[in-house]
């Protein structure tokens, strides 16, 4: 009996062990980095003994809809999703940018552009939003215009979407927009690898701080693996490699955050009602 | 100026014209139809280009999806083509009211902007599709401004969501027209190279026989030289039959000169038989005259000494006299019996002794067997006389020979002896009376010969070489009388 129950034991490990531990992606933030997508997933696997799948889909809403039907595990979003399924999400991890789990949302226009001082200034221009759920690239412009008395709907000639924040800082460099809003830590980390492009831009506006686009997981995950990936997740600064993959995201690290660090997230998100 | 030009030139100079007419004529051929090519490679690829883009661009366009749409205008500009010639310059999205729906060149035209307000020839490329309102893709060029516009419509369900304008610069096959022009030049000018100088070697082995020919017939003045420096082509063409005939020419020629030649010897031959006959007779008639009367003196006059010493003397000199005017007048009918072997025979004992003398050795063929109806007296003189001299030419110890031999119809009478040779105009006046260049002899008889040869219608022939002169003499066999 004793010898059939360790059998029996170590075959439900071994089974666990087999089932990867699902992460969803958007390029909306991590914009088609395949190579290091393939880097971190093999630290986390050697990490956590166990296979890791990321899973990229173009929209957050995509995401979203993945988690709540339970064919995700975990996932990085952003701010604005979470406030708002925050019933059915646990935080899992928040980066930590330029030493704060914080970020800032960025009004670009071209660099020809030299008048425009804000947002106000775009009037019946063409703008350039990055994903109808992303906090930095939409909410927090169209809170901006709600605030000044503006009509948010008819403010702009044009708007559209570009799925990315790093495609915001393309429409506005190409000057296919007027311009744009623009997570700050990607228009930060893209002036680092790709000065070429964040050159033909300028950052009129630079909003409050904001909780860093959190990896969350959905509320009825197993607590232990939950535990693990935290654990991984946040000690990632303590080796070679993970430090690497760190220096490469731009990120000192990731914290396990505190959920009122969204709070002001939410409160743009209560006065915007959704898109 | 260029007629008066050699074949030697003429002739590779048009082949080398017909080389660069040939080669440039091809060029200029190849280009015009490359240039169609291109245009036509240009208007399929774009053509093409343009629906599978406005196929892509269906669904954006549905969504009111922008970025999507420029994203896809703008993939042709974002790859790095190896071949860029065939890229538009710029692509348009017009939406269903014409205005810009998105373009890759936003600055130029924004978004929702009306392209034909910034663009004259915008506005008449618009103008002339509204008139064709074709929902197939269209290829509008604007002569005035050089720009190639392809225009798709967009549409879902055959509904029109809005156009695809792409834009191409002229340039665009200008430039790679060009290249191919530049390769093209540069093929022509290496085949130019290659081809002229087998032209030039052609031209020159075509115009060398003619060159040849008219050479050698400069060489033919008012007389032939006796050796022609030709070197002429044999062959079955035209140049090759030209050759042939000139050589046959120049053949005809130094015959009908050989025998001009020889009739002025014959005529003037003639003419001093003629004019020595008529002195002879004129002399032969008072000589007859004075020989009677020495005679009379001689039987009836005063038998004194002195008389009869110069009677004698008289007489002895009037004979001597008309020996030598007997020696000139040949005898038109001596005494006839025909020529024997035995005639012959006799002649080669009369010269012997004066053989002997110098120690020539005489060869002797005779090989007339029978008597021929030749009169016996003129063929041992024409014989003794032709020997004597062939002796009299040897030095001691020289050799002679005499060979008599008969054909069908005539005598054949030929001597050798390797006295010295007779120059060239010797032998012109060799016949003549009084001409020997000896000392001895009254140099008459060959004139003799000559007259006898005549007189019985043969010829007389000489050659002479260093060592071996030669006469032959032919004698016809006369009718029987």
């Amino acid at each position: 009996m004793l010898i059939l129950f360790i059998a029996d034991t170590s075959a439900v490990q071994d089974a666990q062990r087999q089932v990867p531990v699902r992460i969803g992606i958007t390029p909306v933030f991590l914009d088609y980095q395949t190579a290091f997508l393939d880097d971190w997933r093999e630290y986390l696997e050697s990490q956590l003994q166990r296979p890791v799948e990321f899973r990229q889909r173009s929209t957050y809403r995509e995401i979203m809809e993945m988690l709540m039907q339970e064919e995700l595990d975990f996932a990085w979003i952003c701010g604005y999703p979470f406030v708002r399924f925050r019933e059915s999400l646990r935080l899992l991890a928040v980066p930590i940018y330029q030493g704060q789990p914080l970020y800032q949302s960025y009004l670009i226009v071209p660099e020809s552009d030299t008048d425009t001082q804000s947002i106000l200034g775009l009037r019946n221009k063409v703008f350039a939003y990055s994903d109808p759920d992303s906090n930095s690239g939409y909410l927090v412009p169209q809170f901006q215009l709600h605030v000044s008395g503006e009509d948010r709907n008819n403010f702009f000639r044009r708007s559209f979407f570009t799925w990315a924040h790093q495609k915001v800082v393309e429409a506005v460099a190409h000057g296919v927009a007027d311009g744009g809003a623009v997570d700050g830590y990607v228009w930060d980390t893209l002036a680092k690898v790709n000065p070429a492009l964040t050159s033909r831009t300028r950052v009129v506006m630079k909003s409050e701080k904001f909780g860093f686009p959190p990896l969350v997981a959905r509320r009825n995950v197993d607590n232990g693996a939950f535990q693990k990936v935290q654990e991984v997740l946040t000690n990632m600064t303590n080796d070679a490699t993970g430090s690497d993959l760190l220096e490469r995201l731009n990120l000192d690290g990731f914290g396990r955050g505190n959920v009122r660090l969204f709070d002001g997230i939410a409160v743009l998100a209560e006065t915007i009602p959704a898109p | 100026m260029y007629r008066d030009l050699s074949l030697r030139y003429k002739v590779p100079l048009r082949i080398s014209i017909l080389i660069l007419i040939v080669v440039l004529a091809t060029t200029v051929s190849l280009l015009a139809r490359s240039y169609l090519i291109f245009k036509q490679d240009l208007f399929q690829s774009s053509e093409n280009m343009g629906r599978i883009m406005a196929r892509t661009l269906t669904p954006a366009l549905l969504h009111d999806d922008v970025w999507g749409a420029y994203e896809i205008i703008n993939a042709p500009f974002s790859i790095d083509s190896k071949d860029a010639s065939l890229q538009p310059d710029m692509l348009i999205v017009l939406d269903r009211s014409e205005r810009v729906y998105v373009s890759t060149a936003p600055r130029q035209y924004p978004i929702l902007s009306d392209p034909a307000l910034k663009d004259e020839e915008i506005a008449i490329m618009k103008q002339r599709l509204l008139q064709r309102d074709s929902m197939s893709p269209e290829i509008l060029e604007m002569p005035g401004f050089g720009n190639i516009y392809v225009v798709t419509p967009i549409d879902s369900d055959g509904v029109l969501l809005g156009r695809l304008v792409m834009l191409y610069s002229h340039d665009i096959y200008i430039n790679r027209f060009m290249t191919f022009m530049r390769q093209a030049a540069m093929t022509a000018v290496l085949i130019i190279l290659v081809l002229l100088p087998i032209a030039v070697y052609w031209g020159r082995r075509a115009a060398a026989p003619l060159v040849e020919l008219s050479n050698c017939m400069g060489q033919v003045g008012s007389s032939i030289p006796v050796e022609l420096d030709c070197r002429l082509t044999q062959g079955g063409d035209e140049i090759g039959q030209l050759g042939a005939q000139f050589q046959r020419m120049i053949g005809q020629l130094r015959e009908k000169e050989a025998m001009e030649k020889q009739m002025v010897v014959s005529d003037r031959l003639a003419a001093i038989g003629r004019f020595t006959a008529g002195i002879a007779h004129e002399i032969n008639n008072p000589l007859g005259g004075l020989l009677n009367a020495t005679n009379t003196l001689h039987k009836h006059g005063p038998q004194d000494p002195l008389t009869s010493k110069t009677v004698s003397m008289l007489e002895r000199g009037l004979m001597q006299i008309k020996d030598t005017v007997a020696a000139l007048l040949v005898e038109a009918k001596p005494e006839f019996h025909p020529v024997t072997h035995q005639d012959i025979e006799d002649t080669r004992l009369l010269v012997m002794p004066a053989a002997q003398k110098k120690f020539a050795r005489l060869d002797w063929v005779n090989e007339l067997h029978r008597p021929v109806n030749i009169p016996s007296t003129h063929v041992r003189q024409i014989l003794i006389n032709l020997l004597l001299n062939s002796i009299e030419a040897v030095p001691d110890h020289g050799r002679i020979s005499c060979e008599v031999s008969m054909s069908d119809d005539a005598l054949r009478i030929a001597t050798n002896n390797q006295g010295e040779q007779i120059s060239n105009e010797e032998l012109e006046y060799l016949f003549e009376p009084f001409v020997s260049g000896r000392e001895s002899g009254r140099g008459i008889g060959l004139w003799v010969t000559y007259q006898i040869v005549n007189t019985l219608d043969g010829s007389i022939e000489v050659s002479s070489a260093e060592d071996d002169t030669r006469f032959i003499v032919t004698l016809p066999l006369q009718r029987a009388a």
